[in-house]
């Protein structure tokens, strides 16, 4: 789990050059994306990004058009029972069979996956706060998507694959998926690939993220490093100016008269150097939010 | 152990765990000897990923805040060590400024900031003496 090098580790997902339209609209544009074994993976971009399309190719619901995508090294469309055996999914809908009462739905379910963990799975059930006689159908928004959750975990998959787990969800039960991925990584070995617009969220838990826009992948790296490498700087110049001068790195800037604020992408000593090079005294420098950093990148 | 992660202003949620323990240690209400919690025990608590967690206990053991000891877990280290009493006097020199700098905005002179800090410091005594 611990000091997990992405480099060493073998991917779990590796897609090269996918593309993907739809009539004529492209959605998905030579996405490369490599997910190692271990982690977290956050998948983060607007509606209408791509990530439901990246994770439909994922589970084999769609043949690359272009490109090809292997997971635990195979491809999904032609090795479905292989691949989907050992991935625990929920869609965003949590689209779940409304006849059955939970404890149908958990038999029904442990029918597929040999690995299901029967003990493990009545755990989730009382931690979840679940009644297991409830027809899924009266199921609160909340409920049906613990129960979604209990049924994607209970097989303990080695990739667990949210798409948007949080959306529509109030705080206790977005806080019980976070302690859910948690608790996954923390198994040894498993990994996480969960889709967000919750980027606060994202910022806790994952370790790797990638930001996804109009089908393109703009940027991906650890997490670390994209904090470390993005900063806002508020220079102060001797003369008021029109327009401030363009730094390396510069994503962004706002401000008028002599104080300019930039939202720069490099190493944070450079851009200090950059900054007092062109007669700059920085009066301020912190880090962003990966919020910030997600809208000054897809708005560049 | 009372931590709390904010994803508001931009400050990596590691450098967040490492300045509140040492904050903790600081102002004693975590002493030598005493355990941090496991690694998943308090990713879990916190709601972050176990790796933030664990580059956290890594700069503090650096800092000589904490000690890892082999097999049992992670301790806060023996409060005499030299860096433990480094980041003290760091956490008061800022306490210390901020002070400084709010007086003097006040127009209050040092000396009545000190003749302060001194009544204060005889009204804390005998509260304690009355203990």
């Amino acid at each position: 789990m611990l000091d997990t090098d992405p480099s060493r580790s073998q991917s779990i997902v590796d897609i090269q050059g996918i593309s993907r339209s739809f009539g004529d609209k492209l959605a998905l544009d030579n996405i490369t994306l490599s997910v190692p074994q271990g982690g977290v993976f956050g998948l983060i971009g607007g509606n209408g990004a791509g990530k439901t399309t990246i994770i439909k190719h994922i589970l084999g619901m769609l043949k690359a058009q272009q490109g090809t995508v292997r997971v635990f090294g195979l491809d999904p469309v032609q090795y479905p029972v292989e691949t989907l055996g050992r991935i625990g999914y929920l869609s965003e809908d949590r689209e779940l069979p409304d006849w059955m009462r939970l404890s149908e739905l958990m038999r029904y379910t442990q029918a597929f996956f040999p690995k299901w963990d029967e003990a493990y799975a009545e755990e989730l059930r009382l931690a979840f706060d679940l009644d297991k006689n409830a027809k899924v159908k009266t199921l609160s928004r909340g409920q049906r998507a613990r129960a979604g959750l209990l049924i994607a975990l209970a097989y303990r998959p080695d990739l667990l694959l949210l798409d948007e787990p949080s959306s529509g969800l109030d705080p206790v039960v977005r806080r019980d998926i976070l302690g859910a991925i948690i608790r996954t990584i923390a198994d040894e070995g498993r990994t996480v690939l969960f889709s967000s617009h919750l980027l606060d969220e994202v910022e806790r838990v994952a370790d790797r993220v990638a930001i996804i826009h109009q089908g393109r992948i703009l940027l991906t790296a650890s997490m670390e490093e994209i904090k470390e490498r993005h900063r806002r700087m508020t220079l102060r110049f001797e003369h008021a100016v029109e327009r401030p001068p363009m730094l390396i790195g510069t994503l962004s800037t706002t401000g008028q008269g002599n104080e300019w604020t930039y939202v720069l992408n490099g190493e944070s000593a450079a851009l200090r150097h950059a900054a007092e090079a062109v007669g700059a005294t920085i009066v301020e420098d912190s880090g962003l939010t990966l919020d910030e950093i997600f809208v000054t990148r897809i708005q560049g | 152990m009372q931590i709390h992660i904010s994803t508001n202003d931009g400050v990596p949620i590691y450098v967040q765990v490492v300045n509140q323990i040492k904050f903790l240690v600081a102002s004693g209400r975590l002493s030598a000897g005493d355990e941090l919690p496991p690694i998943r025990v308090l990713a879990a608590k916190l709601l972050i990923n176990p790796n933030t967690v664990a580059r956290a206990y890594r700069e503090l053991e650096t800092a000589g805040i904490v000690e890892k000891r082999r097999t049992a877990g992670t301790f806060v280290s023996e409060q005499g060590s030299p860096l433990a009493r480094r980041e003290r006097i760091k956490i008061l020199t800022e306490r210390i400024d901020t002070l400084l700098a709010e007086a003097s905005h006040m127009g209050v002179t040092f000396d009545d900031v000190m003749k302060l800090v001194e009544q204060r410091y005889a009204a804390i005594q005998s509260t304690r003496q009355e203990e």
